[in-house]
């Protein structure tokens, strides 16, 4: 264990920038993950997965030469239709079944997405340049690359326009009406299974954002999918469905604890600081839980 | 009393067992391999099948058993550390007699501690229900891989190697079938304890919870109790399985062999369901099946194995959740024991 944060007031600094700029990208794939689940309560698995795919697009831009930063766009795009085609095949399958089944079924699905990312990107750790410099900060103790808040600032963007699209558009209508009651917006004229194949293409193309995102300020490698998509479940434990406010909090917050966790506890316990956390949650939630049926003791 | 009928079965399975690495000597590590499928299908139905509580999380007593089989069975002699830093058997060497004192004190070891383990969390984890339990118990799975991974003296990143079987045992056949044999031991064990159990009130109990916790609850039964107690019999059987096969392996990686999430702990899953969960037979006959299928294909589809299981996995839950065993139940259910009403199932048709 290494103390040294405590000691340098800068590298806490840091750390907190590092932590919150992190976080706001973890808070976008959370929406996503909590659109699926509230929409169609189904537990995506194969979510963390998703967004490699999405950074894998991004990097493949890149070597096309054209620059990374575009993969924001195009990433999503085709991320759609790969989410709409899964949904097609797969999902619509496992909708009205047992939660468990969905985490399984989806399960399988994340284990063959990392695996032909394995055979067409290779193995290797990969990272997309957007040579966009840094940032310095109080007499160069503080070091920012711009793109973390290149990147923070197009999650914050996305969430924005996610919103207001869900607010006043026709199928954001259509797709909160299905959340609240899925049988009673099929009577009403909803066309409910192409609202979940919309929801579950909205949730990709938010996890092609996000992973175009991650190429140029994190690393790439296919067999990172599971993390993104735990942060992404404990975040929405934490804030619940449908309250963005929540989700960026709690999102900031994960990356905080992350950063923190990376200095104390040392780089190579970092992601299972990060399983352990969901743990620590869960457990959290369920003597929380458990104190409000006591009567049944 | 057994009927005349069983008697043959089981006789004839067991000399079958016993006669198997001799019939097909070229197979005993698959023999193995097979013998420690079915355990980990069996117990796991315990969980996923009798108690409705799906768990990714066995395969953390799974790879406890395997690391404290391998320290124990260095540590009782010779340094840990010392062993881990320099790839242990180039420094020392184990005699006949401390290998097997070793893995012996190391099996008890890795049958206790994860039975102590699961004792200890149980509380807190066998309270979350559905979802949030398998979520946290895939996250407990990965959690120990990376922590193991993080320790310098069980090997760390670079991994622990296990002491290697004494050399001055000349027979070349020995080793496979000690460990052949040692599995073996362990899968009668575990299918006597299971069928014990799938006669036992203990079953009734874990299926009232599988069907209906709440009301278990309240007619009385205390759920806590049970779910705690079939949990560390899970853990008992998975930790003594992780320790042969850290015998057998010979090598110990944090991620992809002992805490191995991706493919024993969805393995366990699959196997269970493929045969059909919450019979006794199911995950016996699903292991078995999966083994075959596994062993033949593997090695025709190279590099696309991984392809092939994730998409097994999605047909199996997507098209045969029932498995193997449920499709046989519906199509001849007299053989299950169970009395059609002829009239009632008319009824019913009528209705739909």
């Amino acid at each position: 264990m290494d103390f040294l944060i405590f000691k340098a007031p800068m590298l806490m600094v840091q750390a907190s920038l590092d932590g919150i700029l992190l976080g706001i990208l973890f808070a976008l794939i959370a929406y996503g993950m909590a659109l699926q689940w509230g929409v169609m309560n189904i537990i995506n698995i194969a979510q963390g997965d998703l967004v490699i795919l999405g950074g894998y697009i991004a990097y493949t831009i890149y070597l096309w030469g054209i620059h990374p930063a575009w993969g924001v766009i195009i990433s999503p795009i085709i991320m759609f239709f790969v989410g709409w085609a899964l949904y097609k095949l797969v999902i619509n399958k496992v909708v009205d079944r047992d939660l468990f089944i969905s985490i399984l079924a989806t399960f399988g699905i994340a284990i063959v997405f990392q695996q032909l990312m394995n055979f067409i990107f290779g193995a290797d750790v990969v990272v997309a340049q957007s040579e966009y410099g840094t940032t310095m900060l109080f007499d160069n103790s503080v070091t920012l690359p711009n793109s973390k808040i290149f990147s923070a600032f197009i999650s914050v963007l996305y969430a924005i326009a996610l919103v207001i699209y869900m607010k006043k558009s026709r199928l954001g209508r259509a797709i909160r009406a299905t959340a609240q009651n899925a049988r009673a917006a099929k009577i009403l004229g909803v066309d409910t299974e192409k609202v979940y194949a919309a929801t579950f293409g909205i949730n990709a193309a938010l996890c092609g954002i996000a992973g175009a995102l991650i190429s140029i300020t994190l690393t790439l490698h296919p067999y990172v999918g599971l993390p993104y998509t735990v942060r992404s479940f404990m975040i929405v434990i934490v804030a619940g469905l449908g309250n963005l406010p929540a989700v960026a909090v709690s999102g900031m917050g994960l990356g905080l604890f992350e950063e923190f966790a990376d200095y104390i506890l040392g780089t190579e316990f970092r992601i299972g600081a990060v399983f352990m956390l969901l743990v620590f949650i869960l457990v959290y939630r369920r003597f929380k839980l458990s104190k409000k049926r006591e009567y049944l003791k | 009393m057994m009927k005349q009928k069983d008697l043959i079965l089981y006789s004839g399975l067991i000399i079958l067992g016993l006669a198997a690495p001799y019939l097909f000597s070229a197979f005993k590590v698959q023999l193995t391999y097979l013998c420690v499928l079915i355990v980990l299908a069996m117990t796991w139905n315990l969980q996923g099948g009798e108690m409705g509580y799906n768990t990714f999380g066995n395969i953390l007593f799974y790879g406890l058993g395997m690391y404290l089989t391998a320290s124990v069975q260095v540590g009782m002699f010779f340094p840990l550390a010392e062993w881990t830093e320099s790839g242990g058997e180039k420094t020392f060497v184990h005699t006949t007699a401390q290998y097997f004192q070793g893995i012996g004190v190391g099996l008890l070891v890795a049958a206790i501690i994860p039975t102590i383990i699961a004792g200890a969390i149980g509380y807190a984890i066998l309270g979350l229900r559905g979802h949030y339990f398998a979520i946290c118990t895939l996250g407990l799975g990965i959690a120990a891989g990376e922590i193991a991974g993080g320790i310098e003296i069980i090997g760390a990143g670079q991994g622990f190697t296990t002491p290697p079987f004494p050399a001055e045992i000349v027979d070349a056949e020995a080793r496979g079938k000690f460990f052949y044999f040692l599995s073996f031991a362990l899968l009668i064990g575990t299918f006597v304890f299971v069928k014990y159990i799938y006669g036992s009130r203990f079953r009734l109990i874990l299926n009232a919870i599988r069907d209906n916790e709440d009301k278990a609850e309240a007619m009385g039964i205390q759920t806590m109790k049970y779910k705690i107690v079939g949990w560390m019999c899970s853990a008992f059987f998975c930790g003594l399985a992780g320790g042969i096969m850290g015998g057998l392996i010979g090598y110990i990686d944090s991620t992809d062999v002992a805490f191995d999430g991706r493919e024993m702990g969805v393995f366990m899953v699959l196997m269970a369901i493929l045969g059909g969960k919450g019979t006794l037979w199911g995950p016996v006959i699903g292991a078995t099946l999966f083994h075959f299928f596994k062993e033949g294909l593997w090695t025709l589809i190279l590099g696309w194995q991984y392809v092939a299981l994730g998409v097994l996995i999605v047909v199996i839950v997507v098209y045969f959740p029932e498995g193997l065993m449920g499709w046989l139940r519906e199509k001849y259910p007299e053989r299950f024991g169970e009395v059609i009403d002829e009239k009632d199932r008319k009824a019913q048709v009528e209705l739909k």
